[in-house]
């Protein structure tokens, strides 16, 4: 069965980012760009899926300027079979990119798809939730573990959820977030970064989907979160006892 | 205005977030509905009609005993029309139905909203709350989740209001709940309302070691978190893991020891009125968010604190 990964380049999650001084947004020109955490965390479960013979073919996507292509090509080193890139340079909501998730699936007709419970730029947290609406197919959001049934019908999702771990059993196709503790994404070996150059990778002009995508929410301003005041260090624990006691009232 | 607030809650008690999210509800329109939906669940719909609310509605049926997200949004899908905002809680219970509701209606949706500046623009955490959003929707209905720790907790009213039965059985049958393994809590507050919080990281070195934070949490009735790479290290069960993709908490007091403050952690606690930060590393990022700093070995200084505590409150 064929594993649609999809996957979103962001600002490397070590990166400290800095707010555009006309508050427009985020200062993304000359910052060093990364594979979104959650989405290497999806790519390595499609590829360990595949090692134990569950799934026969990864696609990995992307939507984005051609600079993604990039973040494709760590994709395909790291195991996936080859890659699209959906090429725009327009930014879209979660809806939008669902919707497009949405025309590759129907014509690439993958049983799984995967994708990142988030992105770690826009933290919306939304795509896969929609992706799995329009599809009208089952979602198991913030994934620790998957297991595909042998009949290649069924999954069973263990979530990690405010309470605990939910387990739940979806039927097949669906679409699957992946959460932290799924996996650890493993090292790329150089002949393996070697070997994804000659893997294919094609790019296509989003205008060429005809789609329809929604524009409704807009981002008037971003600034930077108010700055906690200075604090200050105590020597030793009875000093911080009297300070949380006298000065900060809280104990 | 028209709104409709989706309750959270385990069939038998309603969960505080839905009193956060009412707050903000409030702010835009005292027109609101509570959708209680689940299984047995009369006396959440009872709590849910002391809210100050227009009315409760209340499906109850097997489908949607285990808020599976396919089904619960199948039936919001049949109320939508009537509303012009529908809220949730941002937490994983939200997170995973909502969105699967607006996309049904072909609309968007605003997550983790911690401000609401009009009936259409809110302002909302972007890069692990490193900026601030203001966003405008002009969709027709305005899908929103809310950071529960940005807006009080919604006291209940003495007076009750009607609670509407719903019919609607939406049993899609595209999943199904297999078990639940949840995390054994103690008698301590829940970690996203307590007034105060201990967090621990890796520097605790041991789940062994983490239970030292036990006593030291009951001196002063503190709920206990931790970090990421405490829970990624097997210290303590995921639902514990505070910040970014964890879960949010503002007390009035947070201690954080052992913990070095990398981004993804502050995400999920620097709303904090009070941070006090333990760690043998002066050079620890999470000193540049705390009010009271103090260096040294956590393993002398959290039994001294321990005991100097519990001197205190005798």
């Amino acid at each position: 069965m064929k594993c649609l990964v999809a996957i979103k380049q962001v600002i490397d999650p070590y990166v400290t980012i800095r707010v555009k001084s006309d508050n427009t947004g985020v200062e993304t020109n000359n910052v060093k760009m990364a594979m979104n955490p959650f989405d290497e965390i999806a790519i390595e479960e499609a590829v360990r899926q595949k090692e134990a013979g569950n799934i026969t073919e990864i696609i990995a996507v992307s939507i984005g300027s051609a600079a993604c292509q990039e973040t494709l090509r760590q994709a395909l080193a790291r195991g996936a079979d080859n890659a699209i890139l959906i090429q725009t340079d327009q930014v879209f909501t979660p809806l939008a990119i669902a919707k497009i998730l949405k025309s590759l699936t129907e014509e690439l007709q993958p049983q799984l798809v995967l994708l990142g419970k988030q992105a770690i730029d826009d933290d919306c947290n939304q795509t896969g939730q929609m992706l799995a609406a329009l599809l009208g197919w089952a979602q198991g959001t913030f994934a620790s573990k998957i297991v595909l049934d042998t009949g290649n019908t069924l999954v069973d999702v263990t979530r990690e959820i405010d309470g605990g771990l939910e387990t739940v059993q979806l039927k097949l196709p669906a679409v699957i977030t992946t959460d932290l503790r799924l996996n650890e994404p493993r090292y790329i070996s150089l002949p393996n970064v070697m070997q994804a150059k000659r893997k294919p990778l094609v790019m296509r002009q989003l205008s060429e989907l005809n789609l329809q995508l929604p524009t409704t929410i807009t981002t008037l301003q971003v600034s930077p979160p108010p700055k906690r005041k200075a604090g200050i260090m105590v020597a030793n624990v009875d000093e911080l006892i009297t300070k949380l006691k006298t000065e900060a009232r809280v104990i | 205005m028209s709104i409709l607030v989706i309750a959270e809650h385990d069939n038998q008690n309603l969960n505080a977030s839905t009193q956060h999210v009412l707050t903000a509800a409030l702010q835009l329109d005292a027109n609101i509905d509570v959708l209680v939906a689940g299984l047995n669940c009369s006396a959440v719909a009872e709590s849910a009609g002391k809210l100050p609310i227009k009315q409760v509605l209340h499906a109850d049926h097997a489908a949607y005993q285990h808020q599976l997200a396919e089904n619960i949004a199948a039936l919001i899908q049949t109320l939508a029309a009537n509303y012009t905002h529908i809220l949730a809680p941002a937490t994983t219970f939200g997170k995973n139905i909502l969105p699967r509701v607006a996309a049904l209606l072909d609309v968007g949706q605003i997550s983790d909203v911690m401000q609401i500046i009009s009936a259409d623009t809110f302002v909302r955490p972007i890069y692990a709350g490193n900026a601030l959003a203001q966003v405008q929707t002009t969709d027709s209905i305005k899908f929103i989740t809310v950071r529960t720790t940005a807006f009080d907790l919604c006291n209940f009213t003495a007076a009750t209001c009607p609670i509407v039965k719903l019919e609607t059985v939406k049993d899609l049958q595209l999943s199904k709940f297999i078990k639940l393994e949840a995390t054994a809590h103690t008698a301590r507050p829940e970690l996203t309302s307590a007034r105060v919080v201990i967090a621990g990281g890796r520097g605790l070195q041991s789940k062994e070691n983490f239970a030292m934070l036990e006593e030291l949490a009951s001196t002063v009735n503190a709920a206990i978190g931790a970090s990421r790479a405490a829970v990624d290290a097997g210290f303590v069960p995921n639902d514990y893991q505070i910040g970014q993709t964890g879960k949010v908490v503002a007390p009035e007091l947070y201690i954080a020891i052992g913990i070095s403050g990398a981004i993804q952690h502050l995400a999920g606690m620097k709303d904090s009125k009070v941070i006090v930060a333990i760690n043998k590393d002066p050079d620890a990022p999470i000193f540049q968010v705390a009010d009271y700093g103090l260096v040294g070995d956590l393993f002398t200084i959290v039994p001294e604190l321990t005991a100097g505590l519990s001197k205190n409150n005798l």
